[in-house]
């Protein structure tokens, strides 16, 4: 037994346990997604997510040691934001051609998800610096922490909200956009990637390549609407 | 070879875009620009074949990338929790409203312009 908790102690503390922990995971969790055929409450990042954590909590690893071997994963974000440009070159002329409706989609979509946000956390007496920090919550994570430190919130908070409204997104807009009629796998992507951001886009590229491509034009004007509009914007209030 | 050409395409687009965030001080993240300059960077045809060798892979998997910063969150729950039920109230609201807002407005605007727009299948489930 003893020799069991050296090994673990020496595993736990290299980098190689939240690397193959977060691949083990992710890998199951994606098959048996495919294997249900993609049903939205079976999202891969959901549960990767919760067994984890309850991986962590029950071997009392601190989340530091876990991300000295994830952060080779998270990594790879920045390159993947890149990457984004060649669905987007690939449909060129489709956007272009459809330019008015998807600006005033990612406009409107935008500022509704954030002021609804902000209103009802108003409404409800959340504090100043929580709203704040709820502003940027359908902009990507590390972007989100970014604006909500210019508008005095917390980051760590901003980058939950963030990931929150990414996963209630991907897990629940299926369902509304069956009841709400909105049937184009292009609508369905954008819609995903404006109020969901990267979570959102992830569930839309699963699903089809069109939802997927339009998800990351989405994706892309929130974080140029926002960067630009927010901070000048709270300064009014 | 081409994957490992596209990989340092893109890399190179997000260390010019980090560059010019820092050096002007810009609003906008250095991997957003990356996308920017790499959209400029496509015109050129050299490059489509690797950077699509890339792209393809790590779009297909983007749902990975996002689970160490999942696990941080679920970690840091104890700052959501103060908030309690509000707090899980205003997010699962304002997201749907966004999701809505966006997608009618879409289906509203779209229009019947739709030479480019049958092609997109409609089959499979989202």
């Amino acid at each position: 037994m003893t020799d069991f908790v050296n090994l673990w102690v020496y595993l736990s503390a290299t980098p190689l346990f939240g690397l193959t922990a977060t691949l083990t995971v992710y890998v199951l969790a994606a098959t048996l997604s495919a294997w249900l055929q993609h049903p939205p409450w079976a999202n891969p990042v959901l549960w990767s997510v919760l067994a984890l954590a309850l991986l962590l909590w029950s071997t009392g690893t601190a989340y530091p040691v876990y991300f000295s071997g994830a952060q080779f994963i998270h990594f790879l974000l920045g390159p993947a934001v890149v990457a984004l440009a060649w669905p987007l070159w690939q449909r060129r002329a489709q956007l272009r051609a459809r330019a008015p409706a998807l600006l005033a989609a990612a406009l409107l979509g935008g500022a509704t998800a954030s002021g609804s946000a902000v209103a009802l956390g108003w409404a409800l007496g959340l504090p100043l610096e929580v709203l704040a920090s709820l502003a940027p919550k359908s902009v990507t994570a590390p972007v989100a922490m970014g604006i909500a430190t210019q508008l005095g919130g917390i980051p760590a908070l901003a980058a939950a909200f963030a990931v929150l409204t990414g996963l209630v997104g991907a897990t629940t807009a299926k369902f509304l956009f069956d009841r709400a009629g909105v049937t184009r796998m292009a609508q369905r992507g954008f819609a995903l990637g404006t109020a969901a951001h990267g979570i959102g886009a992830a569930r839309a590229l699963q699903v089809h390549p069109d939802a997927g491509a339009y998800a990351a034009l989405a994706l892309g004007l929130q974080v140029l609407l926002a960067a630009l509009l927010l901070p000048p914007l709270a300064r009014l209030f | 070879m081409e994957l490992l050409k596209g990989l340092t395409l893109l890399l190179l687009c997000q260390t010019a875009g980090e560059l010019l965030s820092r050096a002007f001080a810009l609003p906008l993240p250095g991997p957003v620009l990356g996308l920017l300059l790499m959209l400029v960077l496509l015109r050129w045809p050299l490059v489509r074949q690797p950077v699509e060798a890339a792209a393809t892979p790590l779009l297909a998997h983007l749902s990975l990338l996002f689970v160490p910063v999942g696990v941080g969150v679920v970690a840091h729950l104890g700052l959501i929790s103060q908030y309690g039920l509000r707090m899980l109230v205003v997010l699962v609201l304002s997201t749907w409203v966004g999701l809505l807002v966006t997608g009618l407005v879409l289906k509203a605007m779209w229009g019947r312009d739709d030479a480019a727009g049958e092609a997109e299948g409609e089959g499979a489930p989202a």
